[in-house]
Formats: structure tokens, sequence, C-alpha cells
């Protein structure tokens, strides 16, 4: 056994520490297209301390850690390039404090958007966050550190917008906090008046530090919740249809989604329009603004609201929605992954293009899923490809279609959502200079030795 | 191509007009009525063409069984008329492709029909079905697909239905027992008003309903209920079937309240009218339908179509009255319990 066991057994305890196959295999990759790459060593701290001094190892080992949420990603943000520890939170769940009245609860870093769900559900019902699509095991954290979207972005922003103050554990062992809880014991602000610092945290995927608690604000639960669904035909309409209905200010999310498989989707962009109110007259009044925002087109014939039946109502409301582990085995073998850049709603119509274009040319299974974010300001356009696990020419393919829907994305003034290290390069190498030095000196001062997530964001 | 049979001489000598004269979505007197259906008839350019909201009703108040509706729909499609948003058409078309995912059970010569409605699977159960349940067919390869006469696709509908015809045939049936009446209407009216043969005999589920009850009348414990009948678009393809409505609810006990839209002045469940017309006529639709049911204090609302159950099932439990399906209403009398809840 090595010394660095032996010194992890010694801070989390043998039953918490690995350095067998099984378990360097399954934390060597993702569901995604990433090569893998396997840790020398697990962890599963229990306590900030831990990660203290697990931290203060690495940097005395000079071996590389990596936090991990659930692994969801899909673009390889957790597979640990460089060896060295693996640092999975799950262990760190609880919920430790929630401010009915600042209206924010403060999770530890592992604490899971499904528990968290179902805690507000049981204790506190008139309060709600924002629930990503991914599955219900997704970290809070990890969520927010990769700018992750939910069902509140359309109206709140980015998950990360939603922040409300941290607990981190910098790479050189000191244990920082950040907001309004670094000078109060009231976590309701991650920077707001003081200089914002999450930015130092938030996008970098672990190269900066480990966030062991994170502030999140809640927001009122109503009583109802429904959903609409427009068609139109013309992707040329989806942009201004986007914007029409963020005009509202009434709706909740807005989902647009295209595929030509089941049959019923062909030929039609689904735009998926949910809607809370407290009472009927108020989901009334909202579903009425809907139709007559979107009026002219239904009045052209170009689109116009489907009767949707409890049927299908319900897979449409689920939280999170389960299409898209769905469409993640459509091919059979599990193969899932996108590439998702945020870009001006106004892109659409050619984002759409693309993705058929190189869903033909790779001969790939496809579909895409567009949240507006805040009101309109952007949107995530994924570009989902699905492979066979077990089918190596239709992997290489689909990576090949994701690298190019990457580049082209970057091409039209996208910026690409959770990138993968070959989209970071690809980034880095068109980032102002000035801001890559930044970025660089950042990185240098906060973790001197290069220890956190090497391979991710290296500004250099 | 397959093509109507339409006599224009019957229009000609038609003196009431019903067609256009009884519509409840157009007011137009008897003469103004004879100016529009005569354009129709001749290919000209009618208002109508657009107004019409696709009820279906004009077939039933036709007193020559010359199908009004019929050519009305295929009017429309002749002149590019969209009654409801093309992407709307266009999923319909897509969903109902038959493209070889449909579920047949141990077909019998005697057969139920689930059409492509999942709700049956939950609806057929209990004594009324235990000799014939496992005889069913489901999926887009036997849907009749007469949903079309909404959207302006009689063309759909003549190139898929003799393939239907066929897939139902293939499976040696004989006797075909409709639980959809949309069904029922395709083969008994829109396949003969287009010469398509039906080489099974069509039954519609009613008649099949009331003969099982007739079997079962000594355990049959009379319901003492007041409902209201909601009546369907599709009744209007074959309104001769609205008599078991009233025998079935005669063996069971229950009173079919009478109310100012039932029968001939029915209003349908709206939903189709909404995508096609949008949300105020809708609305206003369905308000007055369910007014009309409070208003003559039916504690019930006998369902016959699953997707008017989907529209107004749930707006009828919120003023207070019942929902239940015919079937489920039959099951009720012979002591079982309903499955579809809302």
């Amino acid at each position: 056994m090595s010394d660095i066991y032996e010194a992890l057994v010694e801070i989390v305890g043998k039953d918490y520490v690995s350095n067998q196959k099984e378990e360097r295999y399954f934390y060597g990759r993702d569901p995604g297209l990433m090569k893998p790459h396997e840790p020398d060593y697990v962890v599963m701290p229990r306590t900030t301390e831990e990660i203290q001094e697990i931290v203060r190892l690495a940097n005395k080992e000079k071996t590389p850690v990596v936090p991990k949420g659930a692994g969801l990603s899909l673009t390889g943000l957790v597979i640990p390039q460089k060896g060295g520890i693996v640092l999975d939170m799950k262990r760190m769940e609880r919920i430790l404090e929630l401010n009915e009245k600042a209206r924010y609860v403060i999770v530890e870093g592992g604490t899971t958007h499904g528990v968290l769900k179902s805690y507000l559900q049981k204790h506190y019902p008139s309060l709600r966050h924002s629930m990503p699509d991914s599955p219900p095991i997704a970290t809070v954290v990890a969520n927010a550190v990769i700018h992750g979207q939910g069902r509140l972005t359309q109206q709140r922003g980015f998950n990360s917008d939603m922040v409300s103050g941290l607990e981190v554990v910098l790479p050189t062992g000191e244990i920082c906090r950040i907001g309004s809880c670094s000078v109060s014991p009231y976590w309701f602000s991650k920077g707001p008046p003081l200089p914002d610092l999450t930015g130092l945290f938030l996008g970098w995927f672990g190269t900066t530090g480990i966030i062991t608690k994170l502030g999140l604000k809640l927001y009122p639960c109503k009583k109802i919740r429904d959903v609409m669904l427009f068609l139109t035909d013309r992707a040329e309409l989806v942009p201004d249809i986007m914007l029409k209905l963020g005009h509202t200010e009434m709706m909740e999310d807005i989902v647009v989604s295209t595929q030509p498989i089941p049959l019923r989707f062909k030929g039609n962009f689904f735009i998926l329009v949910f809607m809370t109110g407290d009472s009927d007259e108020e989901i009334e009044f909202k579903r009425k603004m809907a139709w007559d925002t979107l009026w002219e087109y239904f009045d052209s014939r170009d689109g116009g609201f489907v009767s949707i039946t409890p049927d299908m109502k319900t897979p449409m409301m689920a939280m999170p929605s389960k299409d898209t582990t769905r469409f993640a085995d459509v091919r059979k073998g599990g193969g899932f992954e996108y590439s998702g850049p945020i870009a001006p709603v106004e892109k659409y119509p050619d984002f759409v293009k693309k993705l058929e274009e190189l869903a033909s040319n790779y001969n790939l299974s496809y579909a895409s899923a567009a949240r507006v974010i805040d009101g309109g300001h952007c949107m995530m356009f994924s570009f989902s490809y699905t492979f066979n696990r077990a089918d190596p020419d239709e992997m290489d393919r689909a990576k090949k279609a994701l690298d190019e829907a990457a580049e082209f994305s970057l091409d039209q003034g996208g910026v690409i959502w959770k990138p993968n290290i070959d989209e970071q390069k690809m980034m880095m190498a068109r980032m102002d200079p000035n801001t890559l030095r930044l970025m660089g000196k950042i990185k240098e001062l906060l973790d001197p030795n290069g220890i956190m997530n090497p391979g991710n964001w290296e500004a250099k | 191509m397959l093509g109507l049979k339409f006599d224009k001489t019957k229009c000609s000598d038609c003196k009431p007009v019903s067609c256009l004269v009884k519509c409840q979505y157009m007011d137009l007197d008897r003469d103004r009525a004879r100016i529009e259906w005569q354009k129709i008839v001749n290919g000209e350019d009618s208002f109508v063409l657009e107004a019409c909201t696709t009820c279906y009703a004009c077939e039933e108040y036709c007193p020559l069984g010359n199908h009004p509706f019929y050519l009305i729909v295929e009017r429309q499609e002749e002149k590019g008329i969209l009654p409801s948003p093309r992407p709307i058409i266009t999923m319909w078309i897509n969903q109902c492709e038959p493209v070889g995912r449909f579920m047949v059970g141990m077909v019998q010569e005697k057969a139920l029909s689930f059409c492509f409605l999942p709700a049956f699977n939950l609806l057929v159960g209990g004594k009324l079905f235990e000799d014939i349940a496992w005889s069913s067919i489901f999926g887009q390869e036997f849907f009749c697909n007469a949903v079309y006469l909404h959207y302006a696709r009689m063309s759909v509908i003549k190139e898929r239905l003799p393939r239907i015809i066929e897939n139902i045939e293939k499976q040696g049936i004989k006797e075909l027992v409709c639980l959809h009446d949309e069904c029922y209407g395709t083969f008994t009216s829109l396949a003969p008003a287009y010469g398509i043969e039906v080489p099974f005999k069509p039954v519609h589920y009613y008649e099949y309903l009331y003969d099982k009850l007739k079997e079962y009348k000594d355990v049959i414990k009379q319901l003492n209920v007041k409902v209201a009948y909601q009546r369907n678009c599709s009744v209007r393809l074959a309104p001769d079937t609205d008599h078991f409505v009233d025998d079935i609810f005669g063996l069971i006990g229950v009173d079919r309240v009478e109310r100012e839209y039932d029968r001939e002045n029915a209003l349908c469940c709206a939903e189709v009218i909404r995508m096609a017309k949008g949300y105020e006529l809708a609305d206003d639709l369905q308000k007055r339908n369910i007014d009309d049911m409070v208003k003559a204090g039916a504690d019930y609302c006998v369902f016959n179509c699953p997707a008017c159950w989907d529209s107004l099932a749930e707006k009828v439990a919120r003023r207070g009255i019942k929902p239940i399906h015919m079937i489920e209403i039959c099951k009720l009398a012979i002591g079982e319990k309903p499955a579809l809840e809302v």
C-alpha cells in the first residue's frame, strides 16, 4: 500500500478509500464520449475538514484532486485526466439550513437535486428551486459549477445565478466563505454589495477549489402547474416565438424540441410552455396570454397550440424530464452526448440546420432541446446525438459530429456550455488574450501546484 | 382514386338545406344556405369552407344521406384550406401513419377494436368482456383514420382506409366490435360513401353492451341516477346508434336528463375546435355544455369517446358532476368498479 493510500485511510477511514481496480474503472469514465482515464485513488469524505486534509495531502504529494458530484456532465469533466485522487462528494449530502423568510437553503457539497426537491415538497411546499433535467442524483453544487439550467432558468437565469453563498476549500487548503455569509450569519447573497467572488469558482469545473457548502435561492412554489404545447414547422419563426412568450413574463419555462422520431415529431418544432399559478383563474389568464401573444402564427396557420391529453401531459410535466434518459438509449447501448452552446435565440434556425446536416453526414440519430434563458437573453441549444457504446465506429462518428457542432457554434458566436477539454481548448484559442492571461493568473494564484482537476481550463 | 358517391340532384331538389341551416356555428337562412351550398357543390369558393368547425353535424342533419360533410372536406382539401394550423395537421398525419406498430390479441372471428386509443386497455375488463377481451386489435395498422375529416385530408383517409380494412380482414375477423364509434362510423358511413368494401360486420359497442347487459339482467342493480350524455362528433356519422343509449339507460335505471345540448343539438367536446378556431369559441362551447348539464341536474356525465373524456372529464368533475364512460356505468350496474378516473 502506498503512503497516499494510508494517509487517506487516516483521514476518512478505510471504508471510504479505494485504490482497487473496480472503483478506479468506474471513476475513470462517464456516459459521454471522452476517453476514460483512471484515478489512483477514490475517496469519499464526510466533512469539510476531511476535504481540507485531503487537499493538504495532495499538495504535499503533488497529486491531482478531482472533486466529483454525480458525474453526469457527459463531457468528461470529472474524468481524472492525470490520475490522482477522485474526491466523491456523495457522503456530504445534508441540507444544513433553510431560511424561509429570506428564501434560501444551505446544502452540503454532495446534496442532490432529488433530495432537495423531496425535502422542499415535504417541509416547505410553498418553496421550490430550479430543478434541472438531469437525473435527480445530479448534485446542486456540480450543477451550479457547470452553470446548469433548470425549470426556473427562463425566469431567473442560469442555476448558478441562483447561488446565494459558498463555502470553499481552496486548493491550498484554506476554508473560505464567499458572499454575504463571509460577514453575516445569513446566506442571502453570493456577492452584492460585496465583490462577487463566486466567479472564482463557478464555471471552473473544480480547478480553483472544492465547494463544500452552497447557499441556493428558493422561489415561490405555486399550487398549480400546467403546460401548453405549441407547434410550428418553420424554424425561422422559433426565435420570435421564444421572445414573444418571454415578453409576457408569465411563463415558468420555455423549451423547444425537435427530432425526427417517433414519427409524430417529424417536421415540427415542439414548443413546451410551462406556467404556474395559485388559482385556476391565474392559470387561465396565463393560458390566454400565451394564446394571444402567438395569435398571429395561429392566424397564418404557421403554428398552433395542440390540445394535450392527460396521458401526454404527465411525461411533459415530470421534473426532471425523463425524455433525455429515454433518448440516451434510442440506439441501445446507452450512449448519449450533446454539445450545448449558449447563444442568442436568433441562432436557432441556423443551429437546427447544422444539427440535421451533421446527423445526415455522420449517419446518426439526433434530437435537440433548446431552453430559453433569462427571458430571452440567450438560449441553450443542444446538438444531441445518441450512439451504441458497443459500436466504436458509431462513437467515433458521434464525436466528430459533436466536435464539428462545437466549432460551428463558436463560429456563430455561441459559447459552449460545460465544454469537454477539446472544446475548452477551442474556446481558449479564440479567447481575448488578456482574458486568457487573467484566467491563468487566477489559476496560478489559487492553485500554485496545479493539483486541481488538471487538464481542465489550462489557461496557459 | 376513390370518389365520393355524391348526388348533386338531391341537393338541387332539397328544400330544407338542413346541412347549413341547422349548423350551430353559422347563422344562415334557407336562401343564403342554398346559395352557399350550391357554390360548394359546384366547386366554387364559399365562406362556409373556411368557417366550418368540422363538427361533423351536417352529416346527421342531411335528410337525404348525401354526405354534405364529406363534400365539404373534399372541397377544403381541393382549395388548400387549412381547418387547423398546418403543423398540427402534419403531426396528426405522422402520428397515425401505419408503420408496423400494433398489438394483436388472440383474435377470433369476433374481435374488439381498440382503435388507436390506449384508454380502452383500462375500460375493457370484467364480466361484460370476459369472453372477448383477449380477442382484440390495437394500433395504427387498425386505426380508422376518420380523424382526418377534421383536417381536410380526405386524401389520407382514401389512401389509408383500404389498407386498414385489409389489415383487419387479414386477422380473420368476421365481426368487429368497435369500441370507438368513429371506427364504426368509418366502416358504416365513410367507407360506403367512397365505395370501399368492408368485408366484415362492424358492430357498435353500444349494441354489444346492450346485448351483454340483457344476459346479466338478473344481476343488474338499478342505478337510479340522472345523467347528462356527452354526444361526440363521430356519432354524427352513425346517428342510428343513438337509440342504444336510451336502451342501455333503460336497462340499468338511468335517467338521461332532458337538456338543450343533447341529441341532434349536442355540443362536441370542443378540443378540435380549440385547435382550429382558438380558445374563445372552445371555452364558450365547453362552458355552455357543462352549464347545461348542471342546470339539468345531472349526477353523472356519461362519455362515449375517450377523447371527449380527456377534454371534459376534469372540467365536469370540478362542477360537481361525476364523469364516467358508458362502459363503466354498465359495469357499475352489474356491481363492478370503474377503472377510469379523473
